[in-house]
């Protein structure tokens, strides 16, 4: 198709032909692949224009960049709690992008993985003395069934009522982390605790193995292996062929007979499924008990990580560990005497240019004469 | 004064952010441009309300402001929709996320620190006497009544005027507004800012009737609740105003069971609002499935003349 066919004329175009050429900008919807500098391009732009909210407040913008980057990648100690940080972001966002993929909105991974946190607490609550391998099988598989549970609340509303995801799956965060109040300040509140919400610790057995004397656990292998498995399933199955058909062209995906309905439910199982097990990897291996505030927004951030990566696999391990140092950093400028949410401003932001940086390459100058 | 009308006081003054977001939204939808930033807007309404009326202690001064900050992510929305034609969903998400990181951000230094006073009221003496009417009535903010005012004068617009004529074609089918001379891209431009705009009020009156001082994520997710109302309004100020009383009233109600010793913990009264709206859309697509549901028809596909979809 040529490209000039289906351009469009943002500026109504001259109706004389004028003695000289004019520049106008068309619009080539036909352009949809967007180029590799885009989402680069965005970060710089986004930390540029947070620059300027960080020196309306009196602060060098410079000093907090490098106070987050230094503490987010200068150190070794730093570079782990990245990775620690990018795990639930490479599960959540891995989970996202499978439903995108369908054009399934889900922005309930912080509810997802809220209640998969909560099914592997009570795997160790009302399991205590299984042996490590069982446990943690368990917990694994109760964190998943729980997220996908949280998922199906999302996708039946929308196959078989009409409801858009988008409202349902942020309800459901709210009531997830309404729950999790409950039980941390109710009935699975640790006894010996000092009046501390939050549940007993979890035994060693209850544990995901760390390496060395870092706080990174064997969830970062649950992510690289899921994003395998995705890569895999999404080229050479016939149910990721069916996904990219529905992407493309939903009706013609309906006429082929691709059961829509089916596939939407599926993708919001996985998808509340990974973000299970963000949530079980991370009361298990990281703070090895459930409390509130377990999550600061990894879902909410996973969305963006799922964007930036433009749902690619190898795209999403690089966000995610981007993304990771940028909650890492956002914690470091705490230090000086900052508030963290700097790093959800910068989050914010990244995703305004890029969502335009998407578009505007799809625009060009052409002359006209 | 009974229960009822404690509870149908109450439920006015949950009920009226809720509204004022219900409003903004419709207006937004109405022209064929989701506003999924609703959560951002509200709490960048209600930062900016605690900041420069605490600065300046001038409450007039501080909701221009917030109409002011409000009209510029409006400003912000609309260029990436209807300019560029991003992806409207996502540019909601965007303003979300960065509203609420802004926003507690910029509202870090004054967390806590109560606001100067209540929005002004407006006594109506002559109303007291009257039975429920008077309780209700007599002794409301001006932001609520502006709310009421609004409802009507929205009404009237959308369904009554030319202009409404316009919006209503822009959001159904732009193509076809833009061959009877409509300006597309002017009409979803000025929507969008004012439905920001109302937004950012609804954030205002939450800081300034509901709650007394700033705190990081005020809203509590008002903002989506609102976006659900909108479709649950069906487009319709009319409807919207029902909606967002009822929903006030849920609001109000979980609370007062938690005052009368109720045995169920407060984590589950604070859910009905969430439940409730996800049942009520249930119960909306079951009810209206062979039915057109009132959404605009061109509502997130965004407009390029010239070509044909």
């Amino acid at each position: 198709m040529n490209g000039s066919n289906t351009a469009a004329v943002l500026e109504p175009s001259p109706l004389k032909t004028g003695k000289r050429p004019s520049l106008r900008l068309e619009y080539d919807s036909s352009r949809t692949r967007s180029p590799w500098w885009t989402p680069v391009l965005s970060v710089f732009l986004a930390l540029v224009f947070c620059a300027i909210f960080i020196a309306a407040n009196g602060m060098s913008p410079f000093t907090v960049y490098e106070k987050m980057f230094r503490g987010a990648f200068g150190t070794s100690y730093g570079f782990t709690e990245t990775l620690v940080k990018a795990i639930p972001l490479l599960l959540c966002g891995l989970g996202i992008s499978v439903a995108y993929r369908i054009s399934v909105w889900n922005i309930g991974a912080e509810g997802q993985l809220t209640v998969g946190a909560m099914a592997a607490t009570a795997v160790t609550i009302y399991c205590p003395d299984l042996s490590s391998f069982w446990s943690i099988l368990l917990m694994l598989i109760f964190g998943f069934a729980a997220g996908a549970l949280w998922g199906l609340m999302t996708a039946v509303p929308r196959t078989h009522f009409g409801v858009n995801e988008l409202i349902t799956s942020l309800m459901l965060n709210y009531v997830a982390l309404l729950a999790l109040d409950y039980v941390v300040f109710g009935p699975w509140k640790d006894p010996k605790g000092f009046n501390f919400p939050g549940s007993p610790m979890f035994t060693a057995a209850q544990s995901l193995p760390v390496l060395g004397s870092t706080r990174l656990h064997i969830g970062l292998i649950f992510g690289l292996v899921a994003v395998v498995i995705y890569y895999l399933m999404i080229r050479f199955t016939r149910w990721g062929y069916e996904l990219k058909l529905i992407g493309a062209n939903p009706i013609a995906a309906r006429y082929a007979g691709i059961h829509i309905k089916r596939h939407i439910i599926i993708v919001m199982l996985i998808s509340g499924g990974l973000a299970g097990i963000a949530g079980m990897a991370e009361v298990s291996g990281v703070t090895h008990k459930l409390m509130q505030g377990i999550s600061p927004g990894y879902g909410y951030t996973a969305i963006i990580v799922a964007w930036l990566a433009k749902l690619n696999p190898v795209g999403l391990i690089v966000t995610s560990i981007l993304f990771g140092g940028l909650i890492v950093g956002g914690f470091s400028v705490q230090t000086i005497g900052l508030p963290s949410s700097i790093s959800e401003m910068l989050q914010g932001s990244i995703l305004f240019f890029l969502i335009a940086g998407d578009m505007i390459h799809r625009f060009r100058i052409r002359r006209s004469a | 004064m009974d229960f009822t009308t404690q509870l149908l006081i109450a439920a006015i003054s949950a009920g009226t952010p809720l509204l004022l977001a219900t409003l903004g939204g419709i207006l937004n939808e109405r022209a064929g441009i989701i506003q999924l930033g609703a959560e951002g807007l509200m709490l960048m309404g209600a930062v900016t309300t605690c900041i420069v009326y605490i600065r300046t202690g001038n409450l007039a001064v501080a909701l221009l402001a917030t109409v002011a900050v409000t009209a510029v992510l409006g400003l912000l929305h609309s260029f990436l929709c209807v300019t560029l034609r991003a992806n409207q969903t996502m540019s909601g998400l965007a303003m979300t996320l960065f509203g609420s990181g802004l926003s507690a951000y910029l509202g870090k230094p004054i967390s806590g620190i109560p606001l100067p006073g209540p929005l002004p009221k407006l006594h109506l003496g002559w109303l007291e006497p009257v039975p429920v009417i008077g309780n209700i009535f007599a002794n409301m903010d001006y932001l609520t009544w502006f709310s009421l005012v609004l409802v009507l004068v929205l009404h009237l617009l959308i369904h009554r005027t030319s202009w409404g004529l316009h919006l209503r074609a822009v959001g159904d089918s732009p193509a076809t507004a833009d061959v009877m001379g409509i300006r597309v891209q002017l009409i979803r431009y000025s929507y969008v800012i004012v439905g920001a705009m109302l937004i950012g009020l609804a954030g205002a009156d939450m800081v300034l009737a509901y709650a007394p001082t700033w705190n990081e994520g005020l809203t509590a997710g008002r903002g989506w609740i609102a976006v659900g109302l909108v479709i649950f309004a069906r487009w319709n100020p009319l409807r919207a105003l029902f909606c967002a009383y009822f929903f006030g009233a849920l609001d109000s109600l979980g609370f007062r069971i938690q005052l009368l010793g109720s045995v169920v913990p407060s984590y589950f009264l604070k859910m009905i609002p969430y439940l409730v709206t996800i049942l009520v859309l249930m119960y909306l697509g079951y009810r209206n499935r062979n039915k057109p549901s009132g959404t605009p028809e061109a509502l997130g596909v965004p407009y390029i003349r010239e070509q044909r979809f």
